[in-house]
């Protein structure tokens, strides 16, 4: 095995070493080498971790489930590395950066989801569980019927899940350090099965502990950096915010027409005031209740309870994993702040729209800017750190998937749970190599495809397809095995089938509409007149656009004419106008101040140029991209489904289907059975026991 | 997947588990309805309370921010009384009837 691992890290070595895959990055050239060195120190932790772990990675009990030897503070750190994805850790600062109080309030679900999970998921799944969801499902039912349905499920959520982190990854390293968008997949894909191959859930949790270490580090020095010039006062960092330039800039845009009547301090405040980026309080809760019920059905955090030796050690992790990564959100609070006012959101989004790149640019800034040694050293270092971040997400998510699919279907349902210890251990390693490959080719043919549907998507059908079988096989006498096939189906096809005609999907005619706006420009609006408050037909109406549908629109204060806006090439032609001249006299200015002035005008026109250039690039290649189409792919010309979250109508869905499936079929077995599962997971006897070692 | 030594339904009707199921459920119930009705207040008092959500109490400090900040003490709290109860009393009544079924006096 050790000569398989050279290998890897020879061609690895390889892969990082291949210079034509360099583009233009965030990191300057010529502190490149410093961000490979940074990367290939994490990548050699790892790898040493995962040599370490192969060698005690012999069972089943040991691959699955580390041999159930992980303590709760370790297990703990291991689910908050699990949960804080590149999605959440760049993600939730970046969206504070932009839009202010709303991308706080959008970090707090993410923790209290972790309160569903201590109170009725974590200790009945250690008592009850093996290695994975279908092993609770199959306890009292029909053990190859809910195996299949929850291994099918399981693949589901982790393959939507994958594929969002795979994409996200492979953007997230082209825009850091410029490497390809292939080969960052390749990477990403290939380090992660060497952890799960070879180490299996021990090295996996330790390449999660190690990263969460490393990132709650990361996190604190950063905020330290931001705060202490305030002393530490949470007004006084706040106010300094508020009153920054371009957070008032920022707020202006944001706002458009209203901003025009209100003072710079008002401006400033707005941005710690709700309302900047949610806009639809229906889908904060259909997404809220997704994301405080979907935790909880996740497959790869459902198996982190098997890792631990007792129900206290499981209660223990997650009280762990509850204070770090709520803590660790608390700073992102002061990390997207601080990047707001220090950073600027113009530069923040310029360098990635979604702002994703917020924390990576604070940390640059604070080492010195761009041009410094320290500055970009520390970029480097949370580049590799969201490295790791990824790779390690991914591991866990192939583990999951791979387990359901060598030990819920291969041994449970085709060999009828009659596969030997060795057997199963090459099922469990070839599953994960076929998932892992899926996972690399699915990546690559994302590229450029619209994935942010894809983490909502794995939410919603966790919530509204694995919570309520476990949920309700847990603590339902009456659950049985049709109510679980019958409200998992239902539950997960409906989360999907919203999901496809909502408003996360692309419609080619907004598409155009938007880009002909920037190519073409607008036409002038009249004026119009103040028009009084109209109220909504239904609340059916605001779930879906029905016909003689009337949407709530509160009173408009008439608005004046406004004039046409010029399209791209219009706008060129009239910067340019403007250049040529200025930059023909230049060289005549001969004052040293009125010559400086006219370079700075020069720069900003240039500056100005390039800006619509790029958007001019972005509005031809998105009419390219969707030629010759007029619907999404569900054949729609606009959203029907009005939510981008469909939790508000699939998990009740989910719920009332096991409960009816329940109540209309008996199951004499799943009642029969029931004491002796509510008797051990509350008191664990009989749990899977450690292995000894 | 069944133990034919242990006669699970002795234990069920035993008044001891009945005793820790009833605590148990009581207080996890409790519990989880007040959590995640005070998480829904966030979303409800950003969408449809703004005005008092806009209410400046400390410097530039909001009601807003501080109830936001609120929902982590009160996560945090929840978790803390969970584990506290659960360590003292519901272990400790667990490892009671484990005592009595490995002792042959709940068969």
């Amino acid at each position: 095995m050790s000569s398989m691992l050279k290998k890897l890290f020879l061609s690895l070595a390889a892969l990082s070493i291949s210079s034509p895959a360099f583009a233009a990055g965030v990191v300057a050239p010529e502190f490149k080498w410093m961000t490979f060195a940074v990367f290939g120190v994490i990548i050699a932790i790892t790898m040493a971790i995962t040599f370490w772990a192969a060698r005690s990675t012999h069972t089943t009990s040991e691959f699955y489930a580390a041999g159930r030897s992980v303590s709760g503070i370790q297990n703990g750190w291991a689910i908050a590395g699990d949960y804080l994805s590149a999605a959440s850790f760049l993600g939730i600062a970046g969206l504070i950066s932009l839009y202010g109080y709303d991308g706080f309030m959008y970090s707090v679900g993410w923790l209290v989801a972790y309160i569903t999970v201590l109170l009725v998921i974590a200790e009945p799944c250690r008592n009850i569980g093996k290695y994975t969801m279908g092993d609770i499902l199959a306890f009292r039912n029909d053990p190859k019927k809910t195996k299949t349905v929850a291994a099918l499920s399981t693949i589901t959520v982790s393959t939507f899940y994958l594929t969002a982190q795979m994409v996200g990854g492979g953007v997230l390293i082209k825009t850091l350090i410029g490497i390809d968008y292939e080969i960052s997949v390749i990477g990403v894909g290939v380090l992660m099965l060497a952890y799960v191959v070879f180490g299996g859930m021990k090295a996996t949790t330790w390449v999660q502990i190690t990263k969460a270490v490393l990132l709650v580090t990361a996190s604190i020095i950063l905020v330290m950096m931001v705060w202490a010039p305030y002393g530490f006062s949470l007004p006084g960092y706040l106010g300094s915010v508020v009153a920054d330039p371009d957070v008032q800039k920022q707020v202006t845009k944001l706002l458009g027409d209203k901003a025009a009547m209100m003072t710079p301090e008002e401006l400033g405040q707005r941005f710690l005031e709700p309302g900047l980026f949610l806009k639809n309080p229906i889908d904060q809760i259909s997404l809220g209740l997704a994301l405080v019920l979907g935790t909880a059905g996740m497959p790869h955090i459902l198996m982190r309870f098997f890792t631990v030796p007792t129900a206290q050690a499981a209660r223990t992790s997650v009280i762990w994993a509850m204070g770090i990564i709520g803590g660790f959100y608390v700073l992102t609070l002061f990390l997207g702040t601080g990047a707001a006012m220090l950073v600027g959101p113009d530069k923040i989004a310029a360098v990635d729209a979604g702002g994703n790149m917020a924390g990576p640019l604070l940390a640059q800034y604070l080492g010195g800017g761009e041009q410094s040694m320290m500055g970009n050293f520390m970029l480097a270092f949370v580049a590799a750190v969201a490295f790791a971040t990824i790779v390690a997400v991914v591991a866990g998510l192939v583990l999951a998937a791979a387990s359901a699919m060598a030990h819920d279907i291969y041994v449970g349902v085709i060999r009828g749970d009659h596969a030997t210890p060795t057997e199963q251990v090459v099922a469990a390693r070839v599953a994960s190599g076929i998932v892992g490959i899926i996972a690399i080719t699915v990546g690559i043919l994302a590229q450029g495809q619209n994935v942010a549907h894809l983490v909502a998507l794995a939410f919603a059908v966790a919530a509204s397809s694995n919570l309520p079988a476990v949920f309700l096989t847990l603590y339902w006498k009456k659950c049985n095995t049709t109510g679980i096939i019958l409200g998992m189906i239902v539950g997960s096809l409906t989360a999907i089938g919203l999901v496809m005609i909502s408003p996360n999907m692309t419609y080619p005619k907004a598409v155009i509409a938007g880009a002909n706006k920037v190519l073409n420009g607008e036409p002038a609006v009249p004026a119009k007149e103040a028009a009084p408050a109209v109220e909504r037909s239904a609340f059916i109406c605001e779930l879906f656009a029905l016909d003689g549908c009337v949407l709530a629109k509160p009173a408009q204060a008439a608005t004046p004419e406004k004039p046409a806006k010029p399209g791209a090439a219009e706008k060129l032609a009239g910067l340019t106008a403007k250049l040529q001249p200025l930059e023909a006299s230049l060289p005549t200015i001969t004052d040293v101040t009125a010559k400086a002035a006219a370079e700075a005008d020069v720069a900003k026109l240039k500056k100005d140029i390039a800006g619509v250039e790029k958007a001019k690039a972005k509005a031809e290649a998105d009419l390219k991209k969707v030629e010759g189409q007029t619907t999404s792919m569900m054949g729609l010309e606009k959203p029907f489904f009005l939510l981008k979250n469909p939790g508000l109508i699939s998990i009740p869905l989910g719920f009332l289907l096991v409960i009816l499936g329940s109540l209309f079929t008996r199951d004499k077995r799943a009642e029969e059975m029931w004491d002796e599962l509510y008797v051990r997971q509350n008191t664990g006897i009989n749990a899977e026991a450690a292995s000894a070692h | 997947m069944s133990d034919p030594n242990v006669n699970w339904l002795a234990i069920d009707s035993n008044p001891k588990f009945q005793a820790l199921h009833r605590k148990k459920t009581f207080f996890l119930w409790g519990l989880m309805v007040f959590s995640t009705v005070y998480y829904f207040l966030l979303p409800i008092g950003a969408a449809y309370y703004q005005d008092l959500f806009k209410i400046k109490v400390w410097g530039v400090v909001n009601v807003g921010i501080l109830f936001a900040l609120s929902e982590f003490v009160v996560a945090w709290t929840i978790a803390y009384v969970y584990s506290r109860k659960a360590n003292k009393e519901f272990d400790a009544m667990s490892q009671d009837i484990i005592n009595d079924v490995n002792n042959g006096r709940m068969k």
